[in-house]
């Protein structure tokens, strides 16, 4: 039977369970407005990545004819012997299954990898990503923790140059890049793929106009291209921050939404408890007068 | 046909500017203008400033190094970084100046090697820069008075 006891049990665990509620509710907020301007931040890149895809598709008119390796050595593709990974996810969890697709998307590129290289090294720029290939004992090239929610240009830079460094020393053959692509509010989609050598653009525009450069097309690429891998990994980078603020949002939306079907739930629970403990007190009163009169 | 000019940056679109009649602009070989019909060109640049004649007033803007492409009347300013008169910390500029030219003065044991020179030379370059376009607005001695068209 039910007894104050019980009542009293699901009385402090409604207070519990709308403390929690009120605590997911303003986390899903604070995620709301973080994603606004994430998302806004990723749109802002959007123009300069253009333009700069663009300008290559236009310079590679002119060098083309040279293989990709004598005009730069961002272009040259060689076996590959020793790959490098750049895996980017959230510094903090309560973001749905975010980190762990993006884990099991890294893991699977790895797994790929291995059994046709010498080695495979793991560069990670975000705390969840760091923690699973450490646990799972993978080399690590280098680690980027704390980019923070809304890194500029400058913050990602040093990745970009790490990698280029060790690309044109010769220490890695082939670099991927992995990020939770930001699809819309409620999709994101764990994406990889390949960053050095920079494959060469799909839409080689045949040279059209005549072109005057300063200083030659080739020396432009040469301060082109190391941009244009800054700029690659900025994008992912902003891709990912804006993914991980949605997806933030949407468990957090949903863990609110469960908080208070679980109140509802409890609510009622109450009510039956406490009506059922004021009837078997009215039935003891009852019984025990009904046992006085018949005596 | 005028010049349509879009100054962009990987952080954001800097300026986007139809009707503009002249273009100044700190190339890597060099200062060079453009005027509307320029043969199709790339460059890079240098850090500098660059000035839009357009109907509405001439603007200037600071840029730090980037990249340059002219064609059909189109200019695309791919920059490293970019600054409008508005956007220029005239207090932040005028103290990067004073430190790097302190550090430009002493050459001493903390300048190790040229990269240091190298870094507080741009550093001068860029502060200088931010200066002589921020002075354009308040009508120093370059005044030329602008206005956000």
């Amino acid at each position: 039977m039910a007894g104050g006891g019980q009542v009293r049990a699901i009385r402090d665990r409604i207070k519990s369970v709308a403390s929690t509620a009120k605590v997911t509710r303003a986390m899903e907020l604070v995620a709301a407005s973080k994603m606004r301007r994430a998302q806004d931040r990723a749109v802002q890149a959007r123009p300069y990545a253009q333009t700069m895809r663009s300008v290559l598709a236009q310079l590679a008119g002119y060098t083309a004819g040279g293989d990709g390796a004598s005009l730069h050595p961002l272009l040259q593709s060689r076996e590959a012997k020793r790959v490098a990974y750049v895996h980017i996810t959230a510094d903090r969890g309560l973001a749905g299954g975010l980190n762990s697709n993006m884990n099991r998307a890294g893991a699977s590129l790895v797994l790929e990898h291995q059994p046709r290289v010498e080695g495979i090294a793991v560069i990670s720029a975000g705390r969840k990503g760091r923690d699973f290939f450490r646990r799972s004992g993978m080399a690590m090239l280098a680690d980027f923790p704390e980019l923070g929610d809304f890194p500029n240009f400058e913050d990602v830079r040093p990745i970009a140059r790490l990698i280029i460094d060790e690309f044109v020393a010769g220490r890695v053959d082939q670099v991927f890049i992995g990020y939770q692509r930001f699809v819309n509010a409620a999709i994101q989609r764990p994406t990889t793929r390949q960053l050095l050598p920079i494959v060469g653009p799909a839409d080689v525009q045949t040279a059209t106009a005549d072109f005057i450069f300063e200083p030659s097309p080739e020396q432009l690429l040469q301060t082109l291209l190391p941009r244009f891998v800054e700029m690659q990994v900025y994008e992912a980078v902003l891709e990912a921050r804006a993914s991980e603020q949605s997806a933030r949002m949407v468990a957090m939306r949903q863990a609110t939404d469960a908080a208070r079907d679980m109140v509802t739930d409890l609510t009622l629970a109450y009510n039956k408890a406490r009506q059922e403990s004021i009837t078997s007190e009215l039935l003891d009163i009852v019984g025990g007068t009904a046992a006085i009169e018949n005596g | 046909m005028p010049l349509k000019l879009t100054i962009v940056t990987a952080q954001r679109t800097v300026l986007e500017q139809d009707g503009v009649t002249k273009l100044v602009v700190p190339a890597a070989e060099g200062q060079i203008t453009i005027l509307p019909g320029h043969a199709a060109l790339m460059s890079s640049l240098a850090i500098g400033e660059m000035v839009a004649t357009a109907p509405g007033g001439v603007e200037p803007i600071a840029i730090h190094g980037g990249f340059i492409q002219v064609a059909n009347n189109e200019v695309s300013v791919l920059a490293d970084a970019a600054e409008r008169v508005d956007q220029i910390d005239l207090d932040r500029a005028e103290a990067a100046r004073e430190r790097a030219q302190a550090r430009l003065q002493s050459r001493d044991s903390t300048l190790v090697g040229g990269f240091d020179v190298l870094r507080a030379q741009l550093a001068l370059q860029r502060s200088l820069t931010r200066l002589r376009v921020a002075r354009r607005r308040t009508g120093g001695a370059t005044g030329v008075p602008s206005q956000r068209a």
